[in-house]
């Protein structure tokens, strides 16, 4: 599985399709940040990250499926799966391979951004006036929603040979995942099960780890979460046979 | 017995791609599968490297069962499927290394370096994949076929597409690997299997029509050509 795992990280990073995706986030994500005047932090006055939390799952909901897309679509269409299945490796391990080595890339893209949480506790007043442990809990909420946007890509991958639909069903499942059941919840007749529904979408989780309290029925919702898709995945890739 | 096939099938719907074939295959033989486009060849292959599961029956590979032992049973096979696909965006010497690492292999780059002379792709070895001519691609196809040095070798039309002198020296290297491994090529051209096949099995629309050794096919039928023999089976 290790195997795999590498082949699938030093393909990312020998391409350019990591170090484009990842430059086009960073680049987006601190204009809108830092220079754009709807959206400044200079302009908003205050030393808190909040916008930059909220921000950032639309843009996830881009950045990964542009880097899932690839997974399975291409080497089903370039015919290598049939090479690496027939290897003596589990098709359960070429997925999970597949998967952390898209979210330790979703990892590289976070990373960089810490940048912004230092500019922010300087430019506090006093110095250092920013409230840590809710940046602290509000990056551990953007990795797990980065890994439930991840497990859907690896799923919407295996369900074409062509990157480009992997990209949009992607995408479409992320905005649905985070959005979609908050405003089916508004629905005026489904208005009595709106809690229950809200519940099952990502928006309403991950809001509640980035106040900076690590539930563990919000872990165990994201785990779950990549899990199920995972094994949507594996379901896909053995129906094949 | 390195291969042993019993009553295999495939079926795609109603339509059966295989229907129930079976046969054996010995160690230090070459098995020439012949049979027209669509016969069910590559299908069979496929199942016996574990790539599909067969609709019925059972296929055992050095005594491991493809189909409940997978993982042991693919140790013993070196795959090499047809049209080569191979990820042209590594180079040749970081491909190998990532096959035998997924085998599992020790004393890695030892083994890259063999291999890489034993399939003549010394003078290419530092090149990417997407660079090679399709002779070389598809050494480096056998190339990781043979890595870890299986009992068993399942190669799916090795040479179509190549140049005469790639075709010999591809052949050549299908003869020596022949030698004490148990390999089954699939293929289109005749003279390719007088030049180095020992038993021949000719499969049409997914049933076994002849499975018999070389000269053994030839005599049955009073010495006619062998392409004679194919259209007559399969026509």
């Amino acid at each position: 599985m290790y195997a795999v795992f590498k082949r699938e990280l030093f393909s990312f990073l020998s391409s350019m399709v990591a170090y484009i995706t990842i430059g086009i986030f960073l680049l987006v994500s601190s204009l809108l940040l830092w220079f754009f005047p709807n959206t400044s932090l200079l302009d908003y006055g205050y030393a808190e990250l909040g916008g930059f939390f909220s921000l950032v799952p639309y843009l996830f909901m881009f950045l990964i499926p542009a880097i899932t897309m690839r997974s399975f679509a291409e080497e089903r269409r370039e015919g290598t799966y049939e090479l690496l299945i027939t290897k003596p490796i589990t098709l359960w391990q070429i997925i999970i391979a597949k998967y952390l080595a898209s979210l330790v890339l979703v990892l590289f893209a976070l990373i960089p951004t810490l940048v912004y949480y230092y500019s922010i506790s300087e430019l506090g007043f006093p110095k250092g006036n920013i409230d840590s442990g809710a940046v602290i809990g509000s990056y551990i909420g953007l990795f797990l929603l980065g890994s439930a946007f991840t497990s859907i890509g690896i799923f919407a991958s295996s369900l074409t040979k062509n990157q480009v639909i992997a990209f949009v069903i992607c995408a479409g499942l992320c905005a649905f995942a985070f959005l979609g059941f908050d405003y089916t919840g508004q629905l005026i007749t489904l208005q009595k099960f709106e809690n229950t529904i809200t519940a099952l979408g990502i928006n309403e989780h991950y809001v509640s780890i980035s106040r900076g309290v690590l539930d563990t029925r919000d872990l165990i919702y994201f785990v779950s979460f990549s899990i199920v898709f995972l094994l949507f995945t594996k379901l896909i890739m053995g129906g094949k046979k | 017995m390195s291969i042993s096939v019993k009553n295999l099938s495939k079926h795609y719907d109603k339509q059966k791609a295989v229907d129930s074939i079976s046969f054996e295959a010995k160690p230090g033989r070459i098995l020439g599968f012949l049979g027209p486009n669509g016969a069910g060849k590559s299908t069979t292959m496929r199942m016996l490297t574990g790539y599909l599961e067969p609709t019925s029956g059972e296929a055992e590979i050095s005594g491991e069962n493809i189909s409940t032992h997978t993982i042991e049973a693919k140790k013993h096979i070196g795959y090499l499927p047809e049209n080569t696909p191979l990820y042209s965006d590594m180079y040749v010497k970081e491909f190998l290394n990532f096959i035998g690492d997924a085998y599992n292999l020790s004393n890695l780059s030892a083994r890259v370096d063999e291999v890489i002379k034993k399939v003549g792709l010394t003078p290419e070895q530092h090149k990417k994949i997407g660079m090679l001519s399709k002779g070389y691609r598809q050494r480096v196809g056998l190339a990781q076929a043979i890595i870890h040095n299986p009992a068993v070798l399942i190669l799916d039309e090795p040479t179509s597409g190549l140049d005469p002198n790639q075709l010999v020296d591809i052949r050549a290297l299908i003869k020596e690997l022949g030698k004490d491994k148990t390999v089954v090529i699939s293929t289109h051209i005749m003279q390719e299997v007088e030049a180095i096949c020992d038993d021949i099995i000719i499969i049409n629309k997914g049933k076994i029509v002849a499975n018999n050794s070389l000269e053994g096919i030839k005599k049955a039928h009073q010495g006619s050509s062998l392409e004679d023999i194919f259209r007559k089976l399969t026509a």
